[in-house]
């Protein structure tokens, strides 16, 4: 065992957990935090996706250990962010959601791909969106979302 | 007489000469060759390591890295992105870290990235390329980032993604990733060899 200071969501947070854990684990399981979904624990359905150093990061195969210093965001932190917040009106507003289970990952990839590119062209989406299942099929909603949050990004609305 | 002997010096002094620097260029062709056969040998260890999965999964001549030792596109559609890094929803750093991950089983090195397409090793049906059109290729400095030979031996020993090859961590089920034909110190000591003498490539393909 071993004691990490972390920053999550701009907060100081201390946990005491085997430095093998997956951050998703001590996410969910230390801080209860139960934003962030376990899919497939593989990083191949993007359930899990965070934000580490603004990165969009699989955290169910992060080890704790590797996190180091760099700040964590998670969904229920995105929404403090301008980006975030235009992207969760948009996923509002479209209705996006089914069954929501995927959501959350599936937001998080979403602001990361239009922090990097504020007005994604289609092919833009499908590369960035291609690691996030949705086992629903929302896509057509997911990539209208997007493109909503985009115009109103651009609009200086977010 | 005098004359006679005279020439006859003359003419025999030509005709030592003459041998003299033929023998003399045939010993150093004799040379030349020798060393580039030993060039060529070494390049031929060199690319028995480019060529093998820890190398040549992320040398794809198309939009995707593989994965595997049976070289399988790379799960999760990871594509290559405009930087060889991914894009921004799916980069390799979402998942690749400084270090191996060996608990989860992801490898992991320092700047985690695909090699830009001009260093491409495989076709785009991801068969390995010749041995002669990696050569020429990576010896190619409108290709290679502008790498003499020296350069190239110092990328070969002191790149971190090139050392990663000899320290690759565990799979996900918790065995070893297979290693490069040799040592990573022969594998340097071959491109040396190479280098030194002049990167020659195989002529053939």
């Amino acid at each position: 065992m071993a004691t990490y200071q972390l920053n999550v969501n701009g907060q100081r947070r201390e946990v005491t957990v085997d430095p093998s854990t997956p951050l998703l684990w001590v996410l969910r399981e230390d801080l209860r935090m139960t934003g962030t979904k376990f899919g497939c624990g593989i990083s191949a359905c993007g359930a899990c996706t965070v934000h580490l150093a603004g990165v969009a990061t699989r955290s169910c195969i992060v080890p704790i250990s590797h996190v180091g210093d760099r700040p964590i965001v998670t969904i229920e932190g995105i929404g403090q962010d301008s980006v975030g917040r235009a992207v969760q009106d948009a996923w509002v507003e479209t209705d996006v959601v089914q069954c929501g289970y995927c959501q959350s990952g599936q937001i998080m990839s979403a602001v990361a791909l239009l922090k990097h590119t504020p007005k994604p062209t289609d092919q833009n989406i499908e590369e960035s969106m291609g690691g996030n299942l949705c086992r629903c099929g929302t896509y057509p909603r997911i990539r209208e979302a997007i493109k909503t949050a985009s115009a109103q990004i651009a609009k200086g609305g977010a | 007489m005098p004359r006679i002997r005279v020439g006859l010096l003359l003419a025999a002094t030509i005709v030592a000469m003459t041998s003299w620097i033929i023998a003399v260029r045939f010993v150093r062709a004799d040379v030349s060759d020798a060393t580039t056969a030993q060039g060529l040998a070494a390049w031929e260890q060199v690319y028995s390591v480019l060529t093998h999965p820890r190398c040549i999964n992320c040398h794809t001549a198309t939009n995707y890295p593989q994965q595997g030792d049976d070289r399988h596109r790379h799960v999760a559609n990871v594509v290559r992105g405009p930087e060889d890094k991914g894009v921004p929803g799916l980069n390799c750093a979402g998942c690749h870290q400084e270090t191996n991950a060996d608990s989860t089983g992801v490898p992991g090195g320092h700047n985690w990235h695909l090699a830009p397409l001009s260093m491409r090793w495989q076709d785009i049906n991801d068969r390995p390329l010749s041995s002669g059109e990696v050569c020429r290729a990576v010896t190619d400095r409108s290709k290679n980032n502008n790498l003499d030979g020296p350069g190239l031996l110092k990328h070969n020993e002191d790149e971190p993604l090139v050392k990663w090859a000899w320290n690759p961590g565990r799979r996900p089920d918790g065995t070893m990733r297979t290693l490069p034909p040799m040592t990573h110190e022969e594998f340097v000591a071959a491109t040396r060899r190479w280098v030194e003498a002049g990167t020659p490539c195989p002529a053939t393909r």
